[in-house]
């Protein structure tokens, strides 16, 4: 009898907390998948910044949750699915490598909106956004193109994609403009992330007479081998100041939260809808870290000048005369590159020695 | 295509630097196959010693302290495999791999507030003059002080296996335990010791990559170096000073394709990236395909469980 009246009790308490629920304005759930650790003071460290950013913008209106060290591929989609049963209104996928599963996943659930980062496929609930992280090296190739001895640049590539072809060209352009001389050593490590192999890459680079490291991978691997060995290197995607603090010259920092921001508040009012985003230094989307004491006042200023004009949208990264690597013509004089041809890019520009990994 | 601009030299110097990890794991995997028995938790031991060394090291402040707490963390997880094969006789292989799950596990729980945190920096003993000299200085004098260390173990290793009383039990008791323990050799007891060296070696191996090589701390940060020791040892067959050689090759390997890559020779990336992997196959294929010494090598009793019941 006892028994009895406990139970009841027990499902009346439960029908009121059930039923009060709803009423209390449930909680728009965001979930966020990341490449790598949100302690790799790098990519996925800026991502879980905007993480942050959207729960202080939106308070008890959102409830943010993230998976970290996700491999891109299979596993990632698993990790998708699971996001959205447990009842995601919004899953943020911030890597390249989880677009088809984004999509995959997106099929299945036409009632969870994904953003996918820097991918290019599209969906009614799948919008993609990027950064044009190439004007951040446009701006630290001028200052690589001065700054180098040894006329040679180290870079650190991940995957042969057109978002790390596109960086490369970009500061390969604008180290050359300032520096005739110069030459860019580039390594492929296929990986966004593996410290041990960023720094190995970095030492190879360095001992081949590298004397600034650029990379496009996300740990601050190299650029604590750049302090070691004592030459310059540049934050990638977060500041990495503390790990370099002589070697680090500038740094592009991506800033996610004023989107994520705004994605939300969209989902949270309604409106919504599958768009491709795709925001420079102008939007504060990509942002030039402080320049070290390092670099001379005159070479600071020039670079500023670069940025400005970018903000100012006198100048483009990719203006012609360009030539592709093969030397047939890209961009006449003049000419500047379309989103199209930048978003497909597959090769080098003249000038780069070697060829892209297939 | 130029291979002139790879320095040998420079090259040689970090392909010694490159092997420190799976040396010193080699080394004390070698020591406990020669006992008898097969740890193939070597990669839980390195990823134990890399996480507790970097943790110590950060809250201390001084990396070799970092260094003594690798070599207690991975001796005390060899401890949990000794006993459990020793005194439990549990299946060695089946132990080795939980061990490596283990310490996986273990490692990314320990070090999950560590990661992006920049540990302090390993003393380099100052030669002076000497490592200004024009290649002797390059190839001997500038390394820290673990690689000098490296050699000493090495060599201790040799001799105390070669000429020592207490090698010669050793080696008595992993070629058959059964005729040591009839002639009173402590069997069990000196496989404890061998599976605690061993430890203490990966841990070793471990703090090496996150504190001196890399240096940082993020998960999996070893990425297969135990198993590559594993095999190591099988190809070095059973040999200290192979070992040596063996870890110089496998761990530059690595440094090879990524200095290809630095001077323009264009190679597969795909091959590149298996091509340490593909060495050790391969290295595995011929050692046991002479079939001539290599086999009889491998101690007898290797794998075998020991109960003193006789």
């Amino acid at each position: 009898m006892f028994k009895h009246r406990l139970l009841a009790a027990a499902a009346a308490v439960a029908g009121a907390v059930l039923a009060a629920a709803p009423g209390a304005a449930d909680p728009l759930k965001v979930g966020f998948i990341y490449v790598g650790p949100i302690g790799d003071f790098g990519w996925t460290y800026e991502h879980d910044q905007g993480r942050l950013a959207v729960e202080a913008a939106h308070g008890d209106k959102v409830e943010t949750t993230f998976v970290e060290n996700v491999p891109e591929g299979g596993d990632s989609e698993r990790v998708l699915t699971q996001m959205a049963l447990s009842g995601h209104d919004l899953i943020f996928t911030t890597s390249f490598g989880y677009m088809d599963p984004t999509i995959n996943v997106a099929a299945k659930f036409p009632d969870v909106k994904f953003e996918h980062a820097t991918g290019y496929k599209r969906a009614d609930n799948v919008s993609t956004y990027s950064a044009r992280f190439y004007e951040g090296r446009a701006v630290i190739g001028h200052i690589a193109g001065k700054m180098t001895k040894t006329n040679t640049i180290g870079y650190i590539a991940s995957y042969p994609i057109p978002e790390v072809i596109r960086g490369i060209n970009a500061a390969y352009i604008h180290a050359k403009k300032v520096n005739p001389d110069v030459n860019f050593k580039i390594v492929w490590v296929f990986t966004w992330f593996d410290p041990a192999k960023e720094a190995d890459a970095a030492t190879t680079l360095i001992e081949q007479g590298a004397d600034v490291i650029m990379q496009h991978t996300d740990s601050p691997a190299a650029m604590t081998i750049a302090e070691e060995k004592g030459v310059y290197a540049f934050g990638q995607a977060s500041d990495m100041k503390q790990f370099g603090p002589n070697a680090r010259l500038s740094s592009i920092i991506d800033d996610w939260a004023p989107y994520y921001v705004q994605r939300v508040a969209d989902v949270l009012d309604g409106s919504w809808e599958s768009i491709d985003t795709w925001h420079g230094i102008k939007e504060g989307m990509v942002e030039i870290g402080e320049f070290s004491d390092q670099i001379p006042a005159d070479i600071q200023a020039e670079a500023q000048a670069i940025s400005d004009a970018i903000v100012s949208g006198e100048y483009h990264t990719f203006t012609g005369p360009l030539n592709r690597q093969d030397g047939s013509p890209w961009l006449a004089e003049g000419e500047t590159a379309d989103d199209g041809t930048l978003l497909g890019m597959n090769f080098y520009v003249e000038g780069i020695e070697g060829s892209i990994p297939q | 295509m130029d291979f002139g601009a790879i320095n040998p030299l420079t090259l040689i110097a970090t392909m010694i630097v490159a092997a420190m990890p799976v040396l010193f794991a080699a080394i004390g995997e070698l020591v406990v196959e020669k006992s008898g028995v097969l740890n193939l938790g070597v990669e839980g031991l390195m990823i134990i010693g890399a996480v507790s060394g970097f943790i110590v090291a950060v809250e201390s402040g001084s990396a070799v302290t970092g260094l003594f707490a690798s070599v207690f963390a991975g001796a005390a997880l060899a401890l949990i495999f000794g006993i459990l094969t020793q005194f439990f006789h549990s299946n060695q292989v089946a132990t080795g791999l939980a061990l490596t799950l283990f310490g996986l596990g273990l490692s990314a729980l320990l070090g999950q507030s560590y990661a992006g945190i920049k540990p302090p920096s390993f003393p380099y003993p100052d030669f002076g003059p000497l490592a200004d000299l024009p290649v002797l200085g390059l190839l001997l004098f500038r390394y820290d002080a673990l690689v000098y260390f490296s050699a000493v173990l090495v060599v201790a290793v040799w001799w105390f296996l070669g000429y020592s009383r207490a090698g010669l039990a050793l080696r008595a008791v992993g070629e058959n335990h059964d005729a040591a323990h009839s002639l009173g050799y402590k069997v069990v007891r000196t496989r404890i010791l061998a599976i605690l060296f061993g430890g203490a070696c990966g841990g070793l191996g471990g703090a090496y990559i996150a504190l001196i090589r890399v240096p940082q701390w993020t998960d999996g940060v070893t990425a297969g170096a135990g198993w590559i020791a594993l095999a190591l040892v099988v190809f070095s067959s059973w040999r200290p000073f192979r070992v040596v050689l063996g870890a110089c090759l496998f761990g530059g390997v690595t440094l090879l394709q990524l200095n290809f890559q630095a001077v323009g020779i264009e190679i597969n990336a795909a091959y590149l990236s298996m091509a340490p992997y593909l060495v050790t196959i391969l290295a595995l294929v011929a050692i046991s395909g002479s079939g001539r010494r290599a086999a009889l090598d491998a101690p007898d009793s290797l794998g075998k469980p020991f109960r003193a019941s006789a």
